[in-house]
């Protein structure tokens, strides 16, 4: 232990620590305001504090280097180490710049979706999973993995169940029921792996690993790390809870989860993949991550199938988001460092991406008060601005060029290319999938743009609040389909430090 | 409320002895078996145990939801305000050694005081909360029930008319 420094206090050198008790502070608090957007004011000051300090922990990274952070004074391998790259830099920013987009759309959709009594524990639950999230992906220790993982898994069951809808009751006791289910594999994982090295600091178990790795408990922890990761990210045939969780709670919760829950479970995946039995020769043969990759491919072609024929608009973007994870997992499973280029440049862009649908679904069933596609007859001449959101975004989910759809799709065809016979045969089924795709989002558009609006009720376009968030996130998706120089330049960065290459 | 003499009696006998015996299982918890876990626990079995003898109604009374939803936040502020107490004195988050300027060892002493009663706050009162959770619904099933046996009375009523 070292001593205490009375050095004064420092903002700097405390932000990996901050990036996580920032909201674990503000949402007992939050839980205190009970006046009218109290909460939601609140939220919203706490996430931007969360983002700035995420930006500024990437400029820190991309300049300085790896940023360790020693939780209590206990240096590891024995505490808990706060450990910041490349990699978990950018999955801290997504996540923590979702948040503070989707917050101000929240405002709205909470309102009207939310009783008001639980509104406070609402945005005490979204501080909360905002928390286990960045919590997840700043930690440098498998068993504090863990348990930010509960503490995001326990909030989301609750966001889930926040709606007026009661068959989000359902959908969140049978996520309840799966997602426990993977924490449990994820925690015989980790004990294995605890058995067999005496220790739980990620970068010491890589170290320790390597001696031991020839062995049956080895070999099931990592079974076990991968089931049970693949069941929270929901890869399919471990999907059944992601499509009713996503349709029947609050259009604000969709958005949100969505855009980060899903990532940050695929970021831990890549972690004990790559880093922790990255090098070990045992696992050359038998790579988890290429073996996911059939399940990968069958994720991504029945997601958009079982996409086409839904007739419930947020059931079909969740459908679409089963075979978006299942592009990211291909990406990863073809490996290298295109292929990991692709899978995690894909996680920001399928973010911004699927975000942004689901805003334009949100301001929809504000409006409209239905989800039903016949029922959006005529949007597009009664709420223009949301459903030309919603297509732009719709053509960057297809892949269309000058969208961050492209540019995923672009990297994991090249990824694919490399690979032979076989990889010619991914590529062609990729084409295939956004083909499906084109299908799905031109459903919408038949009709929104040429049937008649029901002349039965008005529908006026949706407020500004959920306006302008959308209309950010549209833009982004062709902006950093333009101007790649973040997004791919950081996801190479990070996919060559998973790898072991120095650039 | 249970009106049988021997349960409400010993009740009575025992609740101050397990709400001391939660109290001491805190405390002492840095020198012999305990913590905040554990204490908690203690402590919310005695206000639950009076909740079954003497009514949900009375233990709401006493210790009414509001006071315990409040209890459940500040228990989690107690434990985060350590750290960031740390942070601020210039060390890491919970390093309890800078609590105490002379004497680090005294300093995470009274660190894992504080932060253990901060779990022992939030255990107890979410072991209540969930209590008259549960407690709470069979209430509204009885009345639910209850009115629907009011509606099947007044059907009868409307439909032997004919």
């Amino acid at each position: 232990m070292s001593t205490a420094a009375n050095a004064g206090f420092s903002l700097l050198a405390n932000l990996p620590a901050l990036q996580v008790v920032v909201p674990m502070v503000a949402a007992p608090i939050c839980t205190f305001l009970r006046f009218r957007n109290g909460p939601w004011a609140f939220a919203l000051l706490v996430s931007a504090a969360t983002f700035w300090i995420a930006a500024t922990l990437l400029m820190q990274v991309l300049s300085g280097g790896v940023i360790s952070y020693e939780m209590g004074g206990w240096a590891p391998p024995v505490g808990i180490e706060y450990r910041v790259d490349e990699i978990n830099a950018f999955v801290l920013l997504i996540v923590s710049g979702i948040s503070l987009i989707a917050l101000p759309y929240a405002l709205r959709s909470v309102e009207r979706e939310v009783p008001r009594d639980k509104h406070h524990l609402f945005y005490a639950a979204w501080l909360l999973c905002l928390c286990g999230m960045l919590g997840i992906t700043i930690t440098g220790d498998a068993f504090n993995i863990f348990v930010f993982l509960e503490i995001s898994s326990l909030s989301t069951y609750m966001l889930l169940a926040s709606g007026r809808d009661p068959r989000a009751l359902t959908a969140a006791f049978q996520y309840l029921v799966l997602g426990t289910l993977g924490a449990t594999f994820i925690l015989i994982g980790v004990g294995l792996l605890y058995i067999m090295t005496g220790t739980l600091n990620i970068a010491d178990l890589a170290d320790r690993l390597g001696p031991v790795s020839d062995t049956t408990s080895v070999r099931a922890a990592a079974a076990f790390l991968t089931v049970g990761i693949a069941l929270k990210f929901a890869l399919f045939p471990a999907h059944f809870w992601l499509p009713n969780g996503y349709t029947y709670s609050p259009s604000a919760v969709g958005v949100f989860l969505s855009a980060t829950a899903t990532k940050v479970s695929i970021y831990v995946l890549l972690r004990f993949q790559f880093t922790v039995f990255g090098d070990i020769p045992a696992f050359a043969e038998l790579d988890f991550a290429t073996l996911l990759l059939p399940f990968a491919v069958v994720a991504f072609l029945v997601g958009s199938t079982v996409a086409i024929f839904q007739t419930d608009l947020k059931r079909l973007l969740a459908w679409s988001s089963i075979a978006q994870i299942g592009y990211m997992v291909a990406g990863i499973g073809l490996g290298g460092v295109d292929g990991l280029t692709a899978g995690i440049v894909h996680l920001f862009n399928h973010a911004i991406t699927k975000a942004a649908l689901f805003m334009a679904a949100g301001a929809i069933f504000l409006r409209v008060g239905s989800m039903h596609i016949d029922k959006l007859a005529g949007i597009g001449k009664t709420m223009p601005l949301t459903t030309l959101a919603f297509v732009l975004a719709g053509l960057s989910l297809i892949g269309v060029p000058t969208t961050v759809g492209f540019i995923s799709k672009w990297y994991l065809i090249l990824a694919a290319l490399q690979h032979g016979a076989i990889g010619y045969a991914i590529a062609a089924l990729v084409l295939a999938s956004s083909l499906l795709a084109v299908i799905y989002v031109w459903r919408i558009v038949e009709v929104a743009y040429f049937r008649e609006p029901a002349t039965d009720r008005e529908v006026a376009e949706a407020p500004l609040s959920m306006l302008l968030p959308l209309w950010a996130l549209t833009i982004g998706c062709f902006y950093f389909g333009l101007e790649t120089g973040y997004s791919v330049d950081i996801a190479r960065a990070a996919a060559q430090s998973l790898l072991g290459i120095t650039p | 409320m249970i009106e049988h003499l021997v349960p409400r009696i010993l009740a009575k006998l025992l609740i101050p002895f397990i709400l001391l015996f939660g109290l001491y299982v805190q405390f002492h918890g840095d020198f012999g078996p305990g913590g905040g876990f554990q204490a908690g626990v203690i402590f919310a079995a005695g206000i639950i145990l009076y909740a079954l003898i003497y009514g949900l109604d009375r233990a709401r009374s006493v210790v009414t939801p509001g006071l315990v939803s409040f209890l459940v936040a500040l228990g989690l502020l107690i434990y985060a305000g350590v750290g960031v107490a740390t942070m601020l004195l210039g060390a890491e988050f919970l390093n309890y050694g800078a609590l105490d300027s002379h004497d680090p060892v005294h300093g995470q002493h009274l660190g894992i005081l504080i932060i253990e009663f901060g779990v022992g706050t939030t255990v107890a009162a979410v072991m209540i909360t969930i209590f008259y959770q549960f407690a709470g619904r069979l209430k509204i099933t009885r009345e639910l029930e209850a009115d629907d046996e009011d509606d099947a009375d007044e059907e009868q009523v409307t439909e032997s008319p004919r």
